[in-house]
């Protein structure tokens, strides 16, 4: 077998693990290429039955609109089940405080509404794109990762995960986390992505967009929710995404790649990791992401 | 492309996460933001070579501050031949279990030697554990070469040691590679300071190391995952039984045997991605049709059936074994102690039944693999060989001909904890 149909057979196997060992699981989505890869996962795991989960967005209200639209006509097309909950929504009615900054960032907010959608359709398992490679603390999850009622994970306390036996045994209020495409790398989905032809949104290859550098030396693109200082240049720039987050948290590469190929053929070049490059929130401390996740983040 | 999973165990000190950063950053695999982090914390620990390469690995803060590897860590890097994947293991006896788990679903692993102590008895117990799991071939890399001069004598006396001592165990394949991780000999390149070494580098080795593929030859077996029946009107009768073939291969045609029910019938129809195939292999996610209305649900085992083999096939060399009692070693993976009646979970694939430890039967020592006489407790890392009763019948193959059908994990009913996992040696 070739080693992107094992890893294929192996996250089919994961989500069909979920339809039969869950009551009211739920697939994660952001309109970014994993989870697009997600639902690919599930067409091939499911048709010719419905998926037997919904898929469940968290809009943070700073999501790049092509995302959004290629989510919405994708639900359409599939004719499958979409749940939106805003994170705007959750800042009124908890009264929040919103991002501030130069770059209002609503990473940490979301979580909120994560576990309030969680909690409103009483899921027990939500599935989701993340992958060992992007981060160390990922590295060490399991693919059926336990979280207690306040969705938080301890990495101390994770249930050994042997052969491909997922125990997915949980109390009332509990979830797991289910990641299907955990042992993919960033290469691994974009060979995938050509061999399956999957269409993804636009902001993934080269454009012109209207961007300033912050002091990282990163892209970020001009929108309304970004505060420009005096001293930050407009520059007209080819740039794509590697990763589709926030517009205020998501910096974008330099980048001439129209096709799928230009992107791997670029990716096989590249020093810079996918988070490295275009996360921000990542850089804050050393263990940014465990302590993130410990507090109920995906 | 081919995929390679194998999983490294050492001593703490034998520098297994300074040979995986170092086979991640001679092959490229690691980003230069990665690197930056990396040099700053090796700056802030003080360890003297230029990067602390083990900071790589070790994930957690807790495992950072205390610098030693507490739970597996996975670690990926391709080549212009393979895709690897790589679970790094804690070496610690405490972390036993966290071992177990890294090998299981691995086809090599690779054992460290610190080359100033040769064979220790985390070797003996880290080889042990590979046998048990049935890993299929062991590399042991003597390391730390730089700190012997790079004797050839000194890695030859190491090599004979360990053959001596693995003449106990069954393990199947055996290498050996001289190395030093953190000069980098013999990791990627070849290394002039052992030019007495005619035998491939570390990475060459894996980029060549036959991958075994029993799964293709082995006796078909398929359990069933999920039910899809979509219920519509153009679809009003579909019934498909989801999973992945586990080994062997499946055919439209053939007859098979379905348990733990115990009925005959015939597979109509194999898909796989909304396309009809004739054969399917292991490994395969497909969606099997059956000729016949029979209680068919998650767990349900297919086999071919050994009365009628159609197509005049010979009567399988190894029929699948359906007992609710039957025999496994089992490596104990909690905290709390094992208690006589505790009220378990079997589960096996997808398959789940009550269970109980029905008798402790020996013990198995992790450092010379004798059995010895069980005092009846069972706690964390303990491997013991048991007695098991299910309240349904398990559809089973001994672990040393079919690792997807012999393998199993308990669960404790109460906590929801995976207390055990284990291997049919019935």
């Amino acid at each position: 077998m070739d080693y992107l149909d094992q890893l294929e057979a192996e996250a089919i196997y994961i989500l069909r693990e979920v339809a039969g060992q869950f009551e009211r699981p739920a697939l994660l989505f952001s309109g970014g290429k994993d989870s697009i890869c997600l639902v690919h996962l599930a067409l091939k795991a499911f048709r010719p039955g419905k998926f037997p989960f919904p898929l469940v967005h968290v809009d943070t209200g700073h999501n790049f609109p092509e995302a959004i639209e290629y989510r919405d006509n994708l639900a359409k097309e599939l004719g499958e089940k979409l749940i939106v909950r805003y994170v705007a929504d959750t800042i009124k009615e908890k009264n929040l405080q919103d991002g501030k900054g130069k770059f209002p960032s609503r990473n940490g907010l979301q979580t909120y509404t994560l576990l309030d959608v969680i909690n409103e359709f009483e899921f027990d398992a939500c599935i989701g794109g993340a992958r060992r490679d992007e981060e160390k603390a990922r590295a060490k999850e399991r693919i059926f990762s336990v979280r207690d009622e306040f969705g938080q994970w301890d990495p101390k306390k994770q249930r050994p995960e042997l052969w491909n036996i997922y125990n997915g045994k949980i109390d009332q209020g509990e979830n797991v986390r289910v990641f299907p495409i955990s042992n993919w790398t960033e290469l691994d989905v974009w060979n995938y992505i050509k061999r399956e032809n999957i269409q993804l949104p636009s902001i993934y290859f080269t454009h012109e967009r209207e961007c300033i550098k912050t002091e990282h030396g990163q892209w970020m693109n001009v929108n309304e929710f970004v505060q420009l200082e005096p001293k930050d240049k407009i520059e007209n720039v080819h740039v794509r995404y590697r990763t589709v987050g926030d517009m205020t948290c998501t910096a974008a590469v330099e980048s001439e790649a129209h096709t799928v190929d230009d992107i791997i053929a670029e990716l096989k070049d590249t020093k810079i990791s996918e988070r490295g490059a275009t996360r921000m929130d990542d850089r804050v401390s050393e263990a940014a992401m465990e302590d993130r996740k410990k507090g109920g983040y995906f | 492309m081919e995929l390679l999973r194998f999983f490294t165990a050492g001593n703490v000190d034998d520098g297994k996460s300074t040979l995986i950063g170092r086979l991640l950053y001679d092959s490229k695999s690691i980003s230069t933001d990665i690197l930056e982090t990396l040099t700053k914390q090796s700056k802030t620990t003080g360890v003297d070579a230029d990067i602390d390469l083990a900071l790589l690995t070790d994930g957690l803060r807790a495992e950072r501050e205390q610098g030693i590897t507490i739970d597996v860590a996975y670690k990926y890097f391709t080549t212009e031949k393979r895709k690897f994947i790589i679970a790094d293991t804690p070496g610690h006896v405490q972390y036993t279990r966290n071992m177990f788990t890294g090998a299981s679903n691995t086809d090599l692993a690779i054992i460290l030697v610190d080359a100033r102590h040769g064979i220790t008895e985390q070797t003996r117990r880290h080889s042990i554990i590979s046998n048990i799991v049935g890993i299929p071939h062991v590399l042991v890399c003597i390391n730390k070469m730089d700190l012997v001069n790079y004797d050839e004598a000194v890695y030859e006396k190491i090599k004979a040691d360990y053959e001596h001592f693995a003449e106990s165990l069954n393990l199947k394949k055996v290498s050996f590679i001289p190395t030093s991780a953190l000069t980098g000999d013999n990791v990627v390149k070849h290394s002039e300071n052992l030019s007495w070494y005619q035998g491939p580098s570390l990475f060459e080795f894996l980029e060549t190391v036959e991958i075994e593929q029993d799964f293709k030859t082995q006796e078909a077996r398929f359990q069933v995952q999920y039910v899809i029946r979509p219920q519509t009107e153009e679809l009003h009768d579909y019934r498909g039984y989801a999973g992945s073939v586990l080994s062997g291969s499946f055919k439209k045609g053939d007859k098979i045997a379905v348990y733990p029910v115990d009925l005959t019938t015939t597979i109509e129809k194999i898909e796989k991605f909304g396309q009809e195939v004739e054969e399917a292999y292991a490994g395969e996610p497909i969606i099997i049709h059956v000729s016949d209305e029979i209680d068919i649900s998650r767990g349900t085992t297919f086999v071919h059936n050994p009365i009628s083999i159609a197509d005049g096939n010979t009567i399988p060399s190894q029929p699948i074994q359906t007992e609710k009692t039957f025999e496994a070693i089992v490596c104990w993976m909690d905290n709390k102690s094992f208690q006589p009646g505790q009220k378990l979970l079997l589960q096996q694939n997808s398959f789940r039944s009550k269970a109980v430890i029905k008798e402790i039967d020996n013990k198995i020592n992790i450092y010379n693999f004798r059995s010895e006489p069980s005092d009846g407790s069972l706690h964390l890392n303990d491997f013991c060989k048991v007695t098991i009763k299910t309240a349904e019948t398990l559809s089973f193959d001994d672990y040393a001909n079919n690792r997807k059908t012999g393998s199993f994990i308990l669960i404790n009913e109460n906590t929801n904890n995976t207390v055990a996992a284990g291997v049919i040696t019935s």
